[in-house]
């Protein structure tokens, strides 16, 4: 076996999986190192992939030909698409998984991808010389050598498991916690903080009350996550709806401080938008229910997750308490909630590319990061695994911008802004969110990802059927056109002020779709269901599209002035000591990232921006 | 962005202090200046050369200003970009009616410092004005400090506050409709939103009111002295003008058919117009002249109308909640009770003055906070976004991502007073209010 690989990706979670899988797809010898091989795409928290947001950006993954996608149209037993009375633009596909079904889907994925390798193992270190990495060091003492490493090691930093008054150091349960990898993150200057976050306990399905529960059914047209994918494979079934009582609030309040989050054992940051069930009792004690959610973990397994009670309760209120709720009164839990705090690196000292400043050649993806969820971490490992990749064979670096993705907003926040809790994707947090739907990621995605040499001939080959299509029948909808009488004849009222609609114009109108126009013009009547919707999803926005296009295109002048990384800004005495010191901390890599800086002002900028051009005389930064 | 809200747009500022002075200077600069020169003041501008011309406006014809007009191109300017001057005459109404004219071209009024800040970008600044630079931001920071301070002592940021604070209550509604329709949200959201952004549109619609009055405190209130021919007017307004020092300029205005006087009453700054006499006219020139006399008096805050004995109306101007009426040349009339004023002994005009000063000090109690064009203009855009959010919202297929759209740009818009607003902070509201997480 060889010791030397381009890319070295250690950790076979979500981000390591994506990270790998893409570098291997960059052309990339690579290696990915994972503790245990049967551990490769566990599913540590709930069994579900996608949401809003979340759903968006695993359309991205797929549009880059990515591999959470595919995998979880695999393994899904659910299919929801969220808010689908609402508009296209924050429609968000969300699957329940089959646990086990995921991770042989994703074992299968990443044995059959070319140019990686999987390797069993622990790193417990990495080597450097001259302020670059070499290579990685694992338990039994072995280095293996690489051009460029993406670590991915989740919430293994030196990770406390708390269970009541109990503190445990694991990363998550059952597994060890990477004390040493931590240290040497510490010395080499990392600026670390901590967070934590919690989960609830583990119901026995067999012990539900299932009968007396509310019952929540998936789609009856299932919204696949893969732009390949045609349907489900796995059996579809039900999750059910239970809510908790006064009794439990009772309860829980009763043993708040043997809780490890009340009883004041934290110092870290919780989420916000995941409280635990006692966080939900004490700030919102009006509410005499709280919603949980009941998710089979798939389909051979007894395993039910209780979405909404994340708890680190000690284990006999734990009992207690989920058998005061309806449907759970006999229920057996079968692993107890706990609350997990762990180091993480603050991700202002990370570039674009997710490549440390602090040491050459290293990335970082994933929860390691600060963020959460399967998701982010997945978008994560992509990004660096293609720039890992990209670096490793001497090619250019890969940006994604906020108006290209939500894969970019990520990467953006996390860099200029850094977090204060568990980051997690949301729409509200795209300001282009009009443009950026799931059900477009392709259209603005897959042509880079050809470009960038990471999409297979299929998808290409796939992609190229579908925008002929869209084109063809686009061109269709922009050359045909109706007199506000001809569209009243057929039933479409609008103004009669003579100005002649499009069929584009038209499906903007109440109550016109696809089908009306195949109606007046026979010519579409070839079309399909997806390139319909594709269009009409175009059509309502088209107002506000033109807008976003036009601050999209200053965006993307913004971030091509690049701002050179030696910039000394402790020696701008023009600047706010307090605006220096976050540029100093942050380092923007362009105007546009430097502009999006709490606290900056027009002047600061231009500041800096005359500073850049004085040591680029020979043209300006901006053009 | 604000990196490119400042960087993009045609702006315009006045570059001569505020006040009276003999010349007022505007300066115009972005890629749109030639064009918009040559709307309102005609074809064939020479760079470089400065010329006289007629500013007219360009959707009513109405003539603003003879001024001076020179064009800066592109290279060879201050900012580096197409630019422009206009010398004006030095009248506030002149200034004022220009600027508003530009407005209504598209044009934008430019951030403090944005000439400067232009110029530095495209490379116009040498090393030691770039140094100077440090100057304009610690500018910057000083008129951040005043302004925080002025909120502390809640004179202006008070209510700018209260706004900020609803609309990103509002978008947090919204946004919690479209991120956790899966959870136990309340139902009524979208009617509590709706009531909410009404609240708040009357609110800065007050406000932008409240503008105006402020405006008027800096650059005067107009009272038009109205009346037929004869009536006294022109009499009333020389005894106004020499009757004592406060008066502070007295000419011809630009406006040629107008006369205005300014003056102090009790402190309060105020410009008479003397409208020339509205009748009947069949001579076409005429007939113009008291068209614009007729617009001037009716857009005036406060209107006087001389009545004669024999006459109780004025065509085409009508009396608005406030204005006085005066029996004109009272020193004619035997009867002693009646309110009347003489501009010949100077009868009743004390009277006259101290009616107009309890009015306006009425309004002025009505004052809004904020005093200037630029913030009247962030408010403005602000109703606008606001109103389309409702609009939006209440209709039947009401769509919360389109209205959380226009709510977006509201508070953008609004930015430019409150300072940045965070998704953080909508995050943050939606964390509060709702019990939110599985």
């Amino acid at each position: 076996m060889t010791n030397h690989f381009d890319v070295i990706v250690v950790g076979g979670g979500h981000a390591g999986c994506e990270a790998a899988a893409a570098s291997a797809r960059a052309g990339a010898d690579t290696a990915m190192i994972t503790l245990k091989y049967d551990g490769i795409g566990q599913m540590s928290c709930n069994p579900a992939i996608g949401g809003l947001g979340k759903g968006h950006l695993v359309r991205e993954i797929d549009a880059l030909d990515g591999i959470m996608g595919v995998v979880a149209d695999q393994a899904a037993i659910q299919f929801r698409l969220l808010n689908r009375r609402k508009g296209p633009a924050v429609q968000g596909p969300r699957a329940q998984m089959d646990r086990v079904l995921y991770r042989s889907a994703m074992q299968k994925r990443i044995a059959k991808t070319t140019n990686l390798t999987t390797l069993e193992g622990e790193v417990v270190d990495i080597t450097y010389a001259n302020g670059k990495l070499e290579g990685v060091v694992l338990a039994d003492g072995s280095t293996l050598a690489a051009k460029t490493v993406v670590l991915t090691t989740g919430t293994f930093l030196r990770g406390i498991i708390r269970l009541g008054q109990k503190a445990t150091p694991a990363g998550r349960v059952g597994d060890s916690s990477a004390v040493r990898l931590a240290e040497r993150l510490d010395e080499l200057g990392f600026p670390l903080g901590r967070l934590k976050t919690g989960t609830p306990p583990r119901l026995d399905s067999s012990t539900i009350n299932w009968d007396a529960l509310e019952k929540q059914p998936g789609d009856e047209v299932p919204e696949m996550f893969s732009f390949l994918s045609a349907k489900p494979q796995a059996r579809q079934i039900s999750c059910a709806i239970t809510h908790t009582n006064e009794q439990t609030h009772a309860i829980i309040r009763r043993d708040l401080d043997k809780s490890a989050i009340y009883g004041g054992y934290f110092e870290s940051t919780g989420p916000r938008y995941c409280p635990s069930i006692e966080d939900k009792v004490v700030r919102f004690p009006d509410r005499n229910n709280h919603q949980i959610f009941l998710e089979p973990e798939g389909l051979t397994t007894e395993l039910v997750y209780p979405n909404g009670i994340s708890t680190s309760l000690p284990e006999e209120t734990q009992v207690e308490f989920v058998q005061s709720i309806n449907g759970l009164e006999q229920a057996r839990i079968t692993q107890f909630g706990y609350a997990i705090e762990y180091d993480y690196v603050d991700p202002k000292s990370l570039r674009y590319t997710l490549e440390t400043r602090n040491l050459e050649n290293l990335f970082l993806a994933g929860q390691i990061n600060g963020t959460t969820g399967y998701e982010e971490a997945a978008g994560q490992g992509l990004v660096a695994g293609i720039n890992a990749a990209r670096k490793a064979l001497c090619q250019e670096k890969i940006q994604f911008l906020r108006s290209d993705s939500y894969i970019g907003v990520m990467i953006d926040d996390l860099i200029t802004r850094g977090v204060t809790e568990p980051y997690r994707m949301f729409t509200s947090r795209a300001e282009f969110r009009l443009s950026l739907r799931a059900d477009n990621a392709d259209q603005r995605l897959t042509p880079k990802g050809i470009e960038w040499g990471i999409v297979s001939t299929e998808r290409k080959r796939n992609f190229d059927e579908k925008s002929r299509k869209l084109e063809y029948f686009r061109e269709i909808l922009v050359t045909k056109s109706l007199s506000p009488s001809e569209a009243r004849d057929h039933g479409i009222v609008m103004s009669k002020d003579g100005v002649r609609r499009t069929g584009l114009d038209l499906l903007t109108y109440p109550g016109v779709n696809l089908e009306k126009l195949v109606e007046i013009w026979p010519e579409l009547y070839e079309i399909d269901m997806k390139t319909a919707t594709l269009l009409e999803n175009d059509a309502v926005y088209s107002r506000y599209l033109e807008r976003q296009n036009q601050e999209a295109k200053s965006l993307v002048e913004d971030e091509r002035c690049k701002i050179p990384d030696e910039l000394d800004y402790m020696s701008m005495k023009g600047l706010s000591g307090e605006l220096r010191s976050k540029l100093n901390e942050i380092r923007p890599e362009t105007l546009g990232q430097a502009g999006r800086i709490e606290g900056m002002t027009p002047s600061a900028l231009a500041y800096i921006l005359s500073t850049v051009n004085r040591r680029n005389p020979l043209g300006h930064a901006r053009n | 962005m604000i990196f490119q809200a400042i960087s993009e747009g045609t702006i315009f500022a006045p570059a001569t202090a505020k006040g009276k002075s003999a010349v007022a200077i505007i300066r115009i600069s972005g890629k749109h200046t030639l064009e918009i020169l040559t709307n309102i003041s005609g074809v064939n501008l020479r760079p470089r050369e400065m010329v006289l011309r007629r500013i007219i406006h360009p959707k009513n014809r109405e003539v603003l200003d003879e001024a001076l007009v020179v064009y800066f191109p592109k290279g060879r300017s201050y900012t580096g970009e197409d630019s422009a001057e206009l010398h004006l005459h030095g009248s506030r109404a002149t200034l004022k009616a220009v600027m508003s004219c530009l407005l209504d071209e598209g044009l934008r009024m430019a951030e403090p410092g944005e000439f400067t800040y232009r110029a530095l970008l495209n490379g116009q600044m040498d090393l030691a004005q770039i140094e100077g630079l440090g100057d304009l931001i610690e500018a910057e920071t000083e008129t951040q400090r005043k302004q925080a301070q002025r909120a502390l002592d809640g004179e202006i940021s008070h209510s700018t506050i209260s706004w900020k604070n609803e609309l990103i209550h509002c978008l947090a509604l919204l946004e919690t409709e479209i991120e956790f329709s899966e959870e136990e949200i309340p139902e009524d959201i979208k009617n509590q939103t709706i009531s909410t952004l009404l609240g708040l549109r009357d609110t800065l619609l007050n406000e932008v009111k409240g503008v105006d009055m402020a405006e008027r405190l800096r650059d005067g209130f107009e009272v038009a002295i109205i009346g037929p021919p004869n009536s006294g007017k022109s009499t009333l307004l020389n005894y106004l003008a020499g009757r004592e020092a406060a008066i502070t300029s007295n000419y011809a205005g630009t406006t040629r058919d107008v006369l205005e006087v300014y003056m102090e009453v009790e402190g309060l700054p105020v410009c008479f117009l003397d409208t020339a006499g509205i009748r009947e006219s069949s001579d076409p020139i005429e007939k113009i002249g008291i068209e614009k006399t007729k617009k001037r008096a009716k857009d005036a805050d406060l209107r006087i109308f001389l009545q004669e004995p024999n006459l109780a109306t004025f065509p085409g101007v009508e009396w608005q909640e406030g204005d006085l009426k005066l029996m004109a040349k009272v020193d004619l009339v035997k009867e002693n009770d009646l309110k009347g004023v003489s501009g010949l002994t100077g009868q009743g005009v004390n009277h006259m003055l101290e009616d107009i000063a309890r009015e306006l000090e009425n309004r002025i109690e009505k004052v809004g906070v904020m005093n200037n064009t630029r913030q009247r203009q962030a408010i403005e855009r602000t109703i606008t976004y606001l109103v389309k959010a409702e609009l939006e919202l209440a209709g039947t297929n009401g769509r919360s991502e389109i209205a959380a759209e226009e709510l977006r740009q509201a508070i953008r818009a609004l930015e430019t007073i409150t300072g940045a607003i965070d998704i953080e902070q909508v995050l943050g509201e939606i964390f509060s209010n709702f019990c939110i997480g599985k």
